[in-house]
């Protein structure tokens, strides 16, 4: 038992006293914290209220929608589909590894999806979304957000994506979207292209009219970390323009069926409006790899085809004209007044001049050739002769009337202009005189002359009409019409223009014309024609002497280009149509017969008649 | 009061030592853990998890460990004081040799699946033991060199310890227990201004010892603008959290500084800014009310013990709250450097939530054994 402390009454006393100080002091403090409230809450409370609001307003901009692309009947050719994908926040799981464990119990996982995801993981900060599948299909979809409290950390999300429904059908007049690379900043300042991720147009429509089709960006204000806990408000920008195409693409999927896998160009296209129908390039490739992420394989597939999927042939292949040139000398001829009813030309075969022999293609010669014969048989002889008597430069400006020699200004870009020559262009370019042989050279549509299929499909176009229509391919962008020309007539005579289409319906529908085989039946239905050879390699003296070899004995890259140039119906011409199919002269001119069942289904399906999702006719 | 006079004859049952705790204390201690649990589910979004339930475990079984220690008669705490004290120094020594680095600071060793942070152990132990040695000591004795010499070094050597850690926010609360429990024991005026002059006179001193972290934090602590984006973003974006919540804040939930992780550490550390920034000066004015009334009912605790160790118990636990809640709302407030010092019954934190309610259990102890009379030659080691 402790007995009663004496000596602790002076402590007690002690106690209390400084007890008694500390509480002043300790009420000191809290008075000098309440001070400090006052002044940041009271006084400064204004000052701090907006630089909070300051503070987390951080802007990040939202991808717009991009416009569609739309045929002429309203048909969606590239659009904007819903990507269901799933992502992982690797900051909110665990383990990213286990996580993906979770959700490859679910759904299947491929080892290359996980190695990518794992990898972006790794490459980016904590809180950046990783997207670990992509493109799910609905069903997978569904699957994974039954399973969501199974999958720790797992976020589905609905993304969007350019999507292209026909393939590789329209390959070439769409185009296609990829990322934004380092040369695509250079002249666009637009800060959409920083966007990680973000895609714009690379080719065709797509690129042409990627502004249109991009839209503006819309704001969305976040926290200063770029971390999405929450959207504080959201400009959600200006979708993109729709663009509505000439195109009728159920006579896109019969052309590029017809084509096949062959090395080939072909267009169709109204002789009245110069609307587009039809424009493809085969073999084509499927616009949606380079959007989704090209492998290497494929890549190297698509460029070292000796075919050239990537290349549009229609616009950027150039092939000497071949005989479909010679309408075109036809008309120059007409209108210079030499090759006139009663002007007829002896073809034995060949025509020296000077020292040099030209040859007909066909070796026995033609005979006595009136024009309409010439261009029904094509004979070269009566060609070499008329284009002689009128000069290059009348040959080359009746050439640059039908379009031949310069860019149509069709909307697709990297459309080649080819040449049409003329003295002055000689001079200019290889700094000697135009010589008369190759004026000869000339009137059967080789030598110097390139010319790009789209052109000798308004060539073909202009002779129907009599008028300088042009090809295009778009009618609208969003609410606004594109301009439309009123196409006046080329100033060619009536009478030449008559003579030029009836000799090129002797090639098609009178008998021993170039094209009478594979010609079209059906009353009301026939087609004019000018079938073209090109040659793409030197005959020697020694081979003529021996016998031209025959195509089918050559290897494909040496042999001749087959073309021909055709309008439909003969009376009262609508559609007109090219085709240039590379190494393709073969004996049953299967690019004739493409021809034919192409403007037959065109003519029969007669797209300018139905309702478009534009009114065509108009303005 | 029903309850039995404590000096008399036989001890107190269990339950009556439960009914003798001061349950107005109690009652303070829960309103402000659950402005804590309101401050975390807001900071949380809007939700429970992951701080607010945990957090709420944690004060729950805070309070079985403040009853349980409140029922220890104040005696045995007497006897358990040195021992409790050379624990936690062997512990402070095997962190330093063995500890593991934790945010650039050694500061806790792992045991199993605990993870024990001797540091906040020492504090309570430090207080148990001073206020052992001084219980024994008259007051006319304690400024004699020869007794001082022992709690001084019973206070310095550990905050050495604690500093080299590096922890000089708890080495500070170490250093200020210690102090002003020597204080309030009487040490004489004639030892105390000499050492208030040589502090202000060691500081530029002191400043060559400090880590680069350390004097990175006053640095920027006296222009927080010359780093706005690195050392001084606590500060700046503290005192725009606060602030910005001018008189009556901007409402639960509402808060868009700490909602939107503007604030590192807003659940532990920064915790009073989310109170501040939802509830403006109103709110935050209350919670000092709260805090003081605390501390006003440590103190008149202290007052009524008849034991010198009691007294001295009580007050040093009241000292050490206050402390905590001196420096952690000084530092949010910007008034002084950043210094890791959680806001106590606020922070998100197992080790500190029980170690301030252990010392509350100290305080409940001293409470119901006020009458309790303890010789000074008081029992052995044990």
């Amino acid at each position: 038992m402790a007995l009663f402390d004496l000596k602790d009454k002076s402590r007690y006393a002690t106690f209390s006293r400084r007890a008694f100080l500390l509480t002043g002091g300790m009420t000191g403090v809290f008075a000098a914290l309440a001070a400090r409230l006052y002044q940041l809450q009271i006084v400064d409370g204004r000052d701090f209220l907006t630089a909070a609001d300051a503070n987390r307003v951080n802007q990040r901009l939202v991808a717009p929608a991009r416009g569609r692309i739309l045929d002429r009947f309203g048909i969606e050719l590239a659009n904007d589909r819903r990507n269901y994908r799933v992502l992982i926040i690797p900051e909110q799981v665990s383990s990213v590894r286990q996580s993906i464990d979770a959700l490859a119990r679910v759904v299947s996982v491929a080892p290359q999806q996980r190695e990518k995801a794992l990898r972006l993981v790794a490459q980016n900060k904590p809180f950046i979304p990783v997207a670990v599948l992509e493109n799910l299909s609905w069903e997978d979809f569904a699957r994974i957000n039954v399973n969501l409290p199974y999958l720790p950390g797992v976020q589905p999300d609905v993304g969007e994506t350019r999507d292209y429904p026909f393939a590789d059908e329209l390959s070439h007049v769409l185009g296609y979207v990829a990322v934004v690379g380092p040369d695509d900043k250079r002249d666009d300042g637009d800060m959409l292209l920083n966007l990680p991720g973000f895609r714009i147009g690379k080719r065709g429509i797509e690129k042409k009219f990627d502004r249109d089709i991009r839209g503006q960006a819309g704001i969305a204000r976040e926290d200063a970390y770029g971390r999405v806990i929450r959207e504080l408000n959201r400009q959600p920008g200006v979708p993109g323009k729709d663009v509505y195409l000439t195109i009728d693409r159920q006579l896109q999927k019969f052309v590029s069926d017809r084509l096949g896998t062959e090395s080939t160009a072909c267009a169709v296209m109204d002789v009245e409006n110069g609307d587009v129908l039809a424009l493809a390039s085969t073999p084509s490739f499927d616009p949606n790899l380079f959007n989704i992420g090209i492998t290497s394989a494929q890549w190297r597939a698509l460029t070292s085809d000796d075919h050239t999927p990537l290349m549009n042939k229609v616009l950027s292949g150039v092939y000497p004209p071949g005989s479909t040139f010679k309408p075109a000398v036809a008309l120059a001829g007409v209108e210079a007044g030499i090759a006139v009813p009663g002007y007829s030309v002896f073809c034995s075969g060949g025509l020296t001049l000077g020292n040099h022999e030209f040859h007909c293609w066909k070796r026995g010669g033609h005979g006595q050739v009136d024009l309409h014969k010439a261009i029904q048989q094509s004979c070269d002889v009566f060609f070499y002769e008329t284009a002689r008597r009128i000069g290059i430069d009348a040959i080359a400006a009746a050439a640059r009337k039908l379009g031949l020699g310069a860019p149509t200004g069709i909307e697709i870009p990297g459309e080649r202009a080819g040449t049409i020559p003329d003295a002055e262009w000689k001079e200019a370019t290889y700094g000697v005189p135009w010589q008369q042989g190759e004026t000869l050279v000339a009137g059967i549509g080789q030598g110097y002359v390139l010319v790009t299929p789209i052109q000798l499909c308004t060539q073909a176009a202009r002779i129907a009409s009599g008028k300088n229509v042009s090809p295009r391919m778009v009618y609208a962008v969003g609410e606004e019409r594109q301009p439309r020309g009123d196409f006046e007539p080329l100033g060619f005579s009536d009478d030449a223009l008559a003579a030029v289409r009836s000799g090129m319906s002797a090639v098609a529908n009178e008998a021993g014309g170039t094209a009478y085989a594979w010609r079209i039946p059906d009353a009301g239905f026939e087609m004019a024609g000018k079938t073209g050879t090109a040659q793409v390699r030197v005959i020697t003296k020694e081979e003529r002497l021996h016998g031209v070899q025959k195509n089918e004995n050559l290897p494909w890259n040496l042999r001749d280009h087959a073309l021909f140039i055709a309008f439909a119906p003969i009376d009262k011409p609508r559609y007109a149509c090219a085709i240039v199919m590379e190494h393709g002269a073969v004996a049953d001119h299967p690019h004739v017969q493409m021809v034919r069942d192409i403007l037959l289904f065109t003519q029969k399906r007669d797209p300018r008649k139905l309702p478009a999702a534009y009114p065509v006719t108009s303005a | 009061m029903n309850a039995p006079y404590i000096g008399a004859r036989r001890a107190l049952t269990i339950r009556e030592k439960l009914l003798a705790i001061d349950w107005r204390v109690v009652i303070l201690i829960t309103i402000i853990a659950c402005i804590g649990f309101t401050m975390l589910y807001s900071i949380a979004g809007g939700r429970l998890s992951p701080w607010a339930s945990a957090q709420i475990t944690r004060f729950g079984v805070g309070l079985v460990l403040m009853a349980g220690a409140a029922c220890v008669d104040i005696r045995w705490w007497l006897r358990l004081a040195y021992p409790a004290y050379a624990i936690s120094f062997l512990l402070l020594i095997a962190v330093e040799v063995a500890g593991h680095v934790g945010l650039g600071a050694q500061r806790w060793i792992e045991l199993g699946p605990l993870q024990i942070q001797p540091s906040e152990f020492m504090k309570l132990s430090l207080v148990l033991a001073l206020a052992r040695y001084l219980h024994s000591q008259n007051v006319e004795d304690i400024s004699n060199p020869r007794t001082l010499a022992v709690p001084l070094a019973m206070i310095f050597v550990p905050a050495a310890l604690v500093l080299v850690q590096p922890n000089l926010g708890t080495a500070t609360i170490l250093v200020a227990d210690g102090c002003g429990l020597l204080f309030l024991a009487g040490l004489s005026w004639w030892w105390i201004a000499p050492a208030i002059a040589g502090v202000a006179a060691a500081v530029p001193i002191a400043w060559q010892f400090l880590h680069d972290y350390q004097k990175r934090r006053v640095m920027t602590f006296l222009n927080p603008s010359s780093d706005a984006l690195g050392a001084g973003w606590n500060i700046t974006q503290a005192k725009i959290a606060i602030g910005s919540g001018g008189l009556t804040g901007k409402g639960f939930l509402q808060g868009t500084q700490s909602r939107l992780d503007f604030l590192p550490e807003k659940e532990t550390d920064f915790i009073f800014t989310t109170l501040g920034e939802e509830f403006g000066f109103i709110g935050s004015m209350m919670l000092l009310a709260l805090f003081m009334a605390v501390i006003f009912f440590g103190i008149r605790i202290a007052m009524a013990s008849r034991s010198q160790f009691g007294r001295l118990l009580a007050m040093g636990v009241t000292l050490n709250f206050f402390f905590y809640i001196m420096i952690n709302g000084a530092m949010v407030m910007g008034l002084i450097p950043v210094v890791g010092i959680p806001m106590p019954l606020l922070s998100y934190g197992g080790t500190a939530m029980l170690s301030v309610m252990f010392g509350f259990g100290l305080l409940m102890s001293v409470h119901v054994h006020r009458r309790v009379e303890i010789p000074r030659r008081a029992g052995g080691l044990l």
